[in-house]
C-alpha cells in the first residue's frame, strides 16, 4: 500500500485547485468575495464594503450584490464538486484553463434585509448530472441559523475536452 | 442663491436617487427612462465585471443586479406602490451571453400592484434588442405610507 501523501501536499493542490477558479474571474475580485476551505467544504464570505449597499437611509445590502454573491457561491461549489474527484484521483490539476459552468436560470428568495457587515454563503449541490445540474445556497450573516437569503439556480456544465480517438460521439445523457 | 421652488420633475429625482445608491454607483449604472410603474437603467461594459475570461462576457451576478436595480425603480414609480420598497423573490433567466464591449440596458415593468406586493417583470438587451440577454420575474414589498 502507497505511503499516505504528506499533508502539505494535499492542502497546497487542494488550495490551488480553489485558487485557479476563483482567481481565474474578474467579477469576483471585483466584488471581493474570498473562500474559506475546509477539506472539501467550502464558505464564500462577502466581506462588507460601502460599495456593497443598496439603501443608504436603512442602511442594506443591494439585492443585486446578495444575488450576485449567492450566484458565486453557488457557481464556484459546482465547479469545485465536480473536479474534486479527478484532482484527488490525478494528484494534480487537469491542463488548461478550467471551464467554469453557465447559469441557466437563478432564483433568489430574500428572507430579510442584508445589514451591513460580512456575509457568508454554502451551496449544496443537489442534483449534477453530464449537461445540467441544480444548486442550493444559503446566506447568513451574524447567526447560521438565521438565513438572510437563498437562492437555488440551474447551471450547464462546460463540455467535456473532445476525445481524442476518431468516431466519438459526445453529447448523449446517460442516465447515471 | 436659493434654488427655484419649481418642483424638480419625477424623473431627475428618480436618477438621481438610483444613480447615488452605493452599488449602483460602483456598476455605473444609469437611468436612462422612466415612467409610471416603469424603468430603464442600463450598466456599460467593463473588464472588471467579466465572468468569463476566455470570451470576455459579463458575470451573471452584475447583470442580476441591474435587473434587481431596474425591478426596484419600476415599482418605486408606480403610482399605487410609494417611494421604497424591497425585494421579496428575483427569478433570472440567462438566454444568451451579453456581447463584450455593449452595453446592457434592462426595462422593467411593475405589471400589478397589490396593497402589500408588487409583481414586476423585466428584460435585459445588448445592443441587438431583438435578442433578450436575459429576463426576470420578481415580487416586491409595498410599503404602506405613513398618514
Amino acid at each position: 500500500m502507497k505511503r499516505p501523501e504528506p499533508v502539505q501536499v494535499i492542502k497546497q493542490r487542494r488550495e490551488g485547485l480553489l485558487r485557479t477558479l476563483v482567481e481565474g474571474v474578474p467579477y469576483i475580485g471585483f466584488l471581493g468575495v474570498q473562500f474559506d476551505r475546509r477539506g472539501d467544504e467550502l464558505t464564500a464570505i462577502l466581506p462588507f464594503r460601502d460599495g456593497l449597499i443598496g439603501n443608504p437611509r436603512l442602511p442594506a445590502l443591494h439585492g443585486g450584490a446578495t444575488a450576485a454573491f449567492l450566484e458565486i457561491a453557488a457557481m464556484i461549489e459546482l465547479a469545485w464538486s465536480s473536479l474534486w474527484d479527478g484532482v484527488e484521483a490525478e494528484g494534480a490539476l487537469p491542463e488548461g484553463p478550467l471551464k467554469l459552468p453557465k447559469t441557466i436560470d437563478f432564483t433568489i428568495d430574500y428572507l430579510r434585509a442584508g445589514l451591513p457587515r460580512d456575509a457568508y454563503a454554502r451551496a449544496r449541490v443537489n442534483r449534477s448530472g453530464r449537461r445540467y445540474a441544480s444548486v442550493h445556497v444559503e446566506a447568513w450573516q451574524d447567526n447560521r441559523s438565521r438565513l438572510f437569503a437563498q437562492a437555488t439556480g440551474h447551471f450547464l456544465m462546460p463540455e467535456p475536452e473532445p476525445e481524442p480517438e476518431p468516431g466519438h460521439e459526445s453529447g448523449h445523457e446517460s442516465g447515471a | 442663491m436659493p434654488p427655484k421652488v419649481a418642483m424638480p420633475d419625477i424623473e431627475t429625482i428618480a436618477r438621481q436617487f438610483i444613480e447615488a445608491l452605493p452599488h449602483c454607483h460602483e456598476l455605473a449604472m444609469r437611468m436612462e427612462a422612466i415612467g409610471e410603474g416603469w424603468a430603464v437603467i442600463s450598466m456599460p461594459y467593463d473588464p472588471r465585471l467579466i465572468g468569463d475570461p476566455e470570451t470576455g462576457v459579463i458575470h451573471g451576478g452584475a447583470v442580476s443586479a441591474l435587473m434587481d436595480t431596474a425591478c426596484g425603480a419600476s415599482v418605486m414609480s408606480h403610482p399605487q406602490a410609494g417611494f421604497s420598497t424591497a425585494t421579496l423573490d428575483l427569478r433570472i433567466d440567462y438566454m444568451r451571453p451579453a456581447t463584450p464591449g455593449q452595453t446592457i440596458r434592462t426595462r422593467a415593468e411593475c405589471h400589478h400592484v397589490t396593497r402589500s406586493v408588487a409583481f414586476v417583470r423585466a428584460v435585459a438587451t445588448d445592443d441587438d434588442d431583438t435578442r433578450p440577454v436575459a429576463m426576470a420575474t420578481g415580487a416586491f414589498t409595498v410599503e404602506r405610507a405613513p398618514k
